[in-house]
């Protein structure tokens, strides 16, 4: 009843093209919008903003740039981390060695650097598929791992290997207090997904799929398959590399290497995975999913255990956690293998017939 | 000569144990098209249960710490678990993903680690334990009398590579000399044809993944008296990941010499290279060698063709 698209009639191009073809989905996506630059930062409180908006946002902005090469190109990557690392190491660097370089400029420089590492390392990919290739992008992530702790130079010979920066700020306003933050990391993420979205839909992003769907076809029907895969490389990791600059500049603050260790490459593949692959709506789901649970899980168990009567130190809890965390994601993959973004849809569907179901 | 003879050694030693956690990768591929991230976990979860058993039952019964009888009862306790785990994963994970992706079945195994390395931990503490089967841990001194100071080798990596050797080979009479084997091998050559002649795919599944759970334990065992049984040890995994996409996803004898060229290759790189670079490059050198390999040869050494149909 409230979710119909009968009786919206395109009398243009412009019309038929646009994003949202759909007037609800509009409203929807402009309330949405709306409530996320106005309404969160005034409500929200700080430990809700520092704790989990930001880290949401800016997994989602990594989890959306990892989407287009898994979930729209078809390559696994289990490289992610070290490309969010790039970013961080390069933004870092060009802040540091040129005083006074804009934030914004750095953070572009970031996703530069990831870009062309992106790319480099994906070169295998014209030869290599499947599991081959994912194994293969470890060789990425061992292999900056390494780079970011062994080679001084990277770190500015800092002693104690971790990096720091501070007094960020974006055209002249300060990025300092959470809210600021918040807003600074909405922009751009708000930003890169439009961006994805228009990439995907056009013939790049249809190129893209067509590899994934099935390279060999693709071959044939004149796509080639040097360009689509590359190029998906390169936008994923010129996103990642932003998301991973943002991650050290924004959330962090000061770093070390092992903030982008394997694990990451793995929790960014979860989002992704549990999401929706190929998704846009998906990476933001997963994010928030894999970003929310520890810290539910943290205050969860203890708070369980109080309750029965047991006390439960924190080793255990970090146990369990990992424990839950492991059936949680084979428990969803079993029951959703397409991920949230699939009940999104399938929600959206059944509106669409609400209340009447025939 | 004699110093690079010694690298060359102990990069084969290494390059052994590297082949059997590759070992376990390979049979459940092989059999289920599942790239089981797991191993490592299993691993790990095998030498916690080994090292506790062991531990437990000589304070139970009585007998001497790290005696024949303790460490057999031990593993005979820690061999039913890891039955007990495959035959779990089995029902309660693969079964219900059958027909799958690729991915969804690999992230399902990362989902399994996780809850492994948990569950262990929980279960048997996250200290660092050890397991002592009498590996003998004095060096032994080879060809003396060709070399000055002649090439110093480690009792221990010695046994632990004959053990490897043997274990591979008992693994090679299983698979091609008994009727199980041959169902093992024909679920993995095709799984419809397999199954339309009657073999039971989820019982076959079972059993690939207690072997590879034996293979796990056998791991964990020699690793375990080798570094300590620890949360590391699960890392170790990564280190066959190379190994088996070396060798070829779908090949035995590829994981075992995948193995060797990774741990000499490593060794060498290290103690050659190494100083160049500023050293620790072990950590990615195997895995640019792969690539490197990869690049020549898509699907590894041994690996089955791979040929694309339209």
């Amino acid at each position: 009843m409230l979710y119909r698209e009968n009786g919206q009639f395109k009398t243009g191009y412009a019309e038929d093209q646009q994003i949202f073809p759909i007037r609800q989905d509009r409203i929807v996506i402009l309330v949405l919008v709306a409530v996320a630059f106005l309404a969160v930062p005034l409500l929200a409180n700080e430990y809700l903003l520092r704790a989990i908006l930001i880290p949401f946002l800016i997994l989602s902005l990594a989890a959306l740039g990892l989407n287009v090469l898994v979930g729209y190109c078809g390559q696994i990557s289990l490289g992610t981390g070290a490309f969010m690392a790039v970013g961080a190491y390069a933004a870092y660097n060009l802040q540091v060695r040129i005083d006074g370089t804009p934030l914004l400029v750095s953070l572009l420089f970031g996703g530069f650097c990831a870009t062309v590492a992106g790319v480099v390392f994906g070169i295998p990919s014209l030869r290599i598929k499947g599991l081959y290739l994912a194994v293969a992008t470890l060789a990425a992530q061992f292999f900056f791992d390494w780079a970011f702790l062994r080679i001084k130079w990277f770190t500015n010979y800092a002693a104690s290997g971790s990096v720091a920066v501070a007094d960020l700020s974006a055209f002249g306003l300060p990025v300092v207090t959470p809210v600021q933050k918040y807003l600074f990391c909405l922009s751009i993420v708000a930003l890169c997904a439009l961006l994805v979205k228009n990439l995907v839909r056009g013939h790049v992003g249809r190129e893209w799929m067509a590899i994934r769907d099935m390279d060999v076809a693709a071959a044939v029907i004149g796509i080639r398959p040097v360009y689509a895969k590359l190029s998906a490389f390169a936008v994923s990791s010129f996103i990642v590399g932003i998301a991973g600059a943002m991650w050290g500049f924004v959330y962090l603050g000061s770093w070390e290497p092992s903030a982008f260790s394997i694990d990451r490459s793995f929790q960014l593949l979860f989002m992704v995975i549990i999401g929706g692959l190929g998704s846009i709506m998906g990476s933001f789901f997963g994010a928030a999913f894999i970003v929310v649970l520890p810290i539910v899980l943290d205050r969860l168990l203890p708070a369980l255990g109080a309750g029965v009567g047991l006390h439960v130190d924190t080793a255990t809890v970090s146990h369990v956690v990992l424990m839950i965390y492991g059936s949680l994601i084979v428990f969803f993959l079993i029951v959703e293998p397409h991920g949230l973004a699939r009940l999104w849809s399938m929600g959206k569907e059944k509106l669409r017939l609400w209340p009447f179901p025939h | 000569m004699g110093p690079f003879l010694e690298t060359l050694l102990g990069g084969l030693m290494t390059g052994m144990l590297y082949s059997l956690i590759a070992l376990g990768f390979v049979l459940i591929f092989k059999a289920s098209g599942v790239f089981n991230f797991a191993q490592g976990a299993m691993v790990l979860f095998a030498a916690l249960a080994m090292a506790r058993f062991s531990e437990w039952i000589s304070r139970g019964i009585g007998v001497p710490a790290g005696g024949w009888a303790a460490n057999l009862l031990a593993f005979a306790v820690a061999m039913a678990i890891m039955v007990a785990v495959a035959w779990l994963i089995e029902k309660l994970v693969l079964g219900k993903l059958v027909n799958q992706e690729g991915i969804t079945l690999l992230m399902a195994t990362l989902g399994i680690a996780y809850f492994l390395d948990g569950f262990g931990q929980t279960l048997f503490g996250s200290d660092i334990y050890k397991i002592d089967v009498g590996l003998p841990k004095d060096p032994l001194f080879l060809f003396e009398n060709t070399f000055q100071g002649g090439v110093l080798v480690n009792k221990e990596e010695l046994y632990a590579a004959a053990i490897a050797a043997a274990l591979v080979a008992l693994l090679a009479l299983f698979f091609q000399k008994t009727t199980t084997g041959r169902a093992l091998r024909a679920v993995a050559d095709d799984h419809q044809a397999a199954q339309s002649i009657g073999i039971p795919l989820n019982r076959i599944w079972v059993i690939v993944w207690s072997v590879a759970g034996f293979v796990a334990l056998v791991a964990g065992i020699i690793w375990g008296s080798k570094l300590g049984v620890q949360f590391s040890l699960s890392l170790v995994a990564l280190k066959a990941l190379p190994v088996v996409i070396l060798g070829g996803l779908t090949s035995v004898p590829g994981a075992i010499i995948g193995g060797l060229i990774i741990g000499v290759g490593e060794k060498l790189s290290e103690i050659y290279i190494g100083p160049m670079l500023g050293g620790g490059i072990e950590i990615w050198f195997a895995y640019v060698m792969a690539l490197f390999f990869l690049l020549v040869r898509p699907q590894g050494l041994f690996g089955e063709k791979i040929i694309d149909r339209v």
